[in-house]
Formats: C-alpha cells, structure tokens, sequence
C-alpha cells in the first residue's frame, strides 16, 4: 500500500531521529526511495553518468553528515535534490568552468515568443515505447542537447515532479521565470523529438499527418 | 459572455502553464476555443503534453547497474 505524504513524512521523521542516535543502517533506509531522483539531479547538471554517480554519492554523505541541520518544514527529497544540486553545480564549475557559463546559454533570450518547428500531429505514445534502450537513450538526448538552464528546470519539474515553487526554491530563481524555462524546455523537445515519434520510432502503424500544406 | 478569440501565438506563450493548470479559467476558456478550430495548435498541444509524460515516466534516467550497492558501500565506510 503507497504511504500518503503525511505519513510519509512522519517515517522519515522517525528514520531521521534514529539516525541522529546513532543508527546509521537508518540512513540508508531514508535515502533509498530517492536514489533515482538524486542521480537524475545530478546527470542533468553534468550529463555524464561517471559524474553524475560520484556526486550522487557525495551529496549522499555530505547529506548524512549535515542531517542534524535539516528543517521539517521542508521535504526531506527536496533537501536532499538541493544539496545534490548544489554539488553538481559545485563540481562544474571547478572542473569545467567553460559549461557552467555556456554560451548557448546566453544566445538563448527567454525573450520573446517561441515558434514550433513542426505542426506534426503525434499519436498518443505508448508508455513501452520507453522499454526501447533506443528511444530512452533519444530522449535522453534531446534533454541533453538543451542548454543547462532550461534542462534543470525540465528535469526538477517533470522528471522528478517537484512543484513550480519547489523548482524556484532549488534553482534559486523565480517563480514565472521556472515556468519561462519550462515552457521553452518542453517546446523545444517538442521540437527535437517530434521527428523521431513522428511515425519513425512506432513501426507498422500507418501515420496521419495534421499539416494542412 | 462571449469568450475573446486568441491568436496561436499567444496560445503557444500559454501552452506549458496551460498543461501545469497555471492559468485563469477565462484563459483556459479561451484556449479551449482556440484548440476547437485550430489543428495546429492542438497538435503543439498534443506533442507537448506526450513530451512531458514521456520525460517524466521515471525510466529516461535509469541508474548505471549496481549504483546502489555502491552507495550502500561508501555509506557503510563512513567513520
């Protein structure tokens, strides 16, 4: 049976109170639900899965070492992606200063209006479609190929289903500017992926096209 | 009332809060209208909607094989 958030948070409370006593089998036991959720932040700051694990693991440790500073008025996953984020970041700029300020970034204005590629008419997708090593792996790419601004804010928002606020929170920015960044992050994997959805990726199937020219 | 008809520009400025339920009921209104008579929009809609349940169904990110046992084992070497 899936725990409501209320009770969740209350196990985590007591898992946090063992570990601050001393048990630190606890801790492992706190974090594992959200081992994915911290690999995802981390990967989508560095890309490379070598990196994204070792900061996984460090943010892991720097979090069991700072658990007494923890607030409850936070959720304990959205402390947790915080310090995984703050690493990642933390990492890219000592190692590869030239990505954290990347240039893509600054060509690409949140000024002005966004104006689809495609009009291609996608047919539902079906949730196999992502047992295919191959059509993950394009998914993955068409987020990687987004510039770090717009990625971040994709991944803490529809990957790990974090709220608009919670985004703003841990990216450090506001609230309209999360939804700007979203906003363009999905049209433009729209964009991206469209081509490959469109008819290509699910074979067999006859494919209606919605372009009226 | 009558609704206000919109351009597919600004129906493409919305789109995303659109989808997060991030508008007025007298813009999600308005919009509705729009999707009625416009295919191309409705298509941008249907594209973007399928991108974030595509992105978001957990299996994009898979953890390299043996992540956890490695965390496990740095956990377990802490001092």
């Amino acid at each position: 049976m899936r725990m409501t958030q209320s009770q969740v948070r209350a196990s985590e409370a007591e898992l946090i109170k063992s570990v601050c006593a001393g048990e630190r089998e606890a801790f492992y036991e706190l974090v594992r639900p959200y081992e994915r959720m911290i690999y995802a932040t981390a990967i989508s700051v560095v890309k490379n899965p070598a990196d994204a694990e070792e900061i996984a693991q460090e943010a892991v440790l720097k979090a069991f070492s700072h658990l007494s500073s923890f607030r409850a008025e936070s959720k304990f996953s959205t402390w947790l992606v915080q310090i995984t984020y703050n690493e990642a970041k933390m990492r890219l700029k000592k190692t590869r200063p030239h990505l954290y300020d990347s240039i893509d970034d600054q060509q690409q204005s949140e000024e002005g209006d966004f104006w689809p590629k495609d009009y291609a008419d996608w047919r539902p997708i079906a949730s196999e479609l992502l047992e295919q090593s191959e059509i993950r792996q394009a998914v993955q790419d068409a987020i990687n190929s987004l510039s770090p601004s717009y990625r971040e804010a994709l991944v803490l928002r529809d990957i790990q289903h974090l709220s608009i606020k919670e985004t703003s929170t841990i990216l450090g920015i506001s609230e309209p500017n999360v939804k700007t960044r979203l906003h363009r992050a999905r049209l433009l994997l729209r964009d991206r992926l469209a081509p490959g959805i469109d008819g290509a990726w699910i074979k067999g199937q006859p494919y209606r096209k919605a372009r009226a020219w | 009332m009558a609704t206000v008809e919109i351009s597919c520009v600004e129906v493409w400025r919305e789109i995303s809060n659109y989808l997060d339920e991030e508008i007025s009921p007298e813009m999600r209104g308005r919009m509705e209208a729009h999707f009625k008579a416009c295919a191309h929009c409705t298509a941008v809609l249907d594209g973007t909607r399928n991108v974030v349940e595509l992105v978001g169904d957990g299996r994009v990110f898979q953890m390299p094989v043996g992540f956890s046992k490695r965390l496990y084992k740095k956990l377990q070497k802490l001092p």
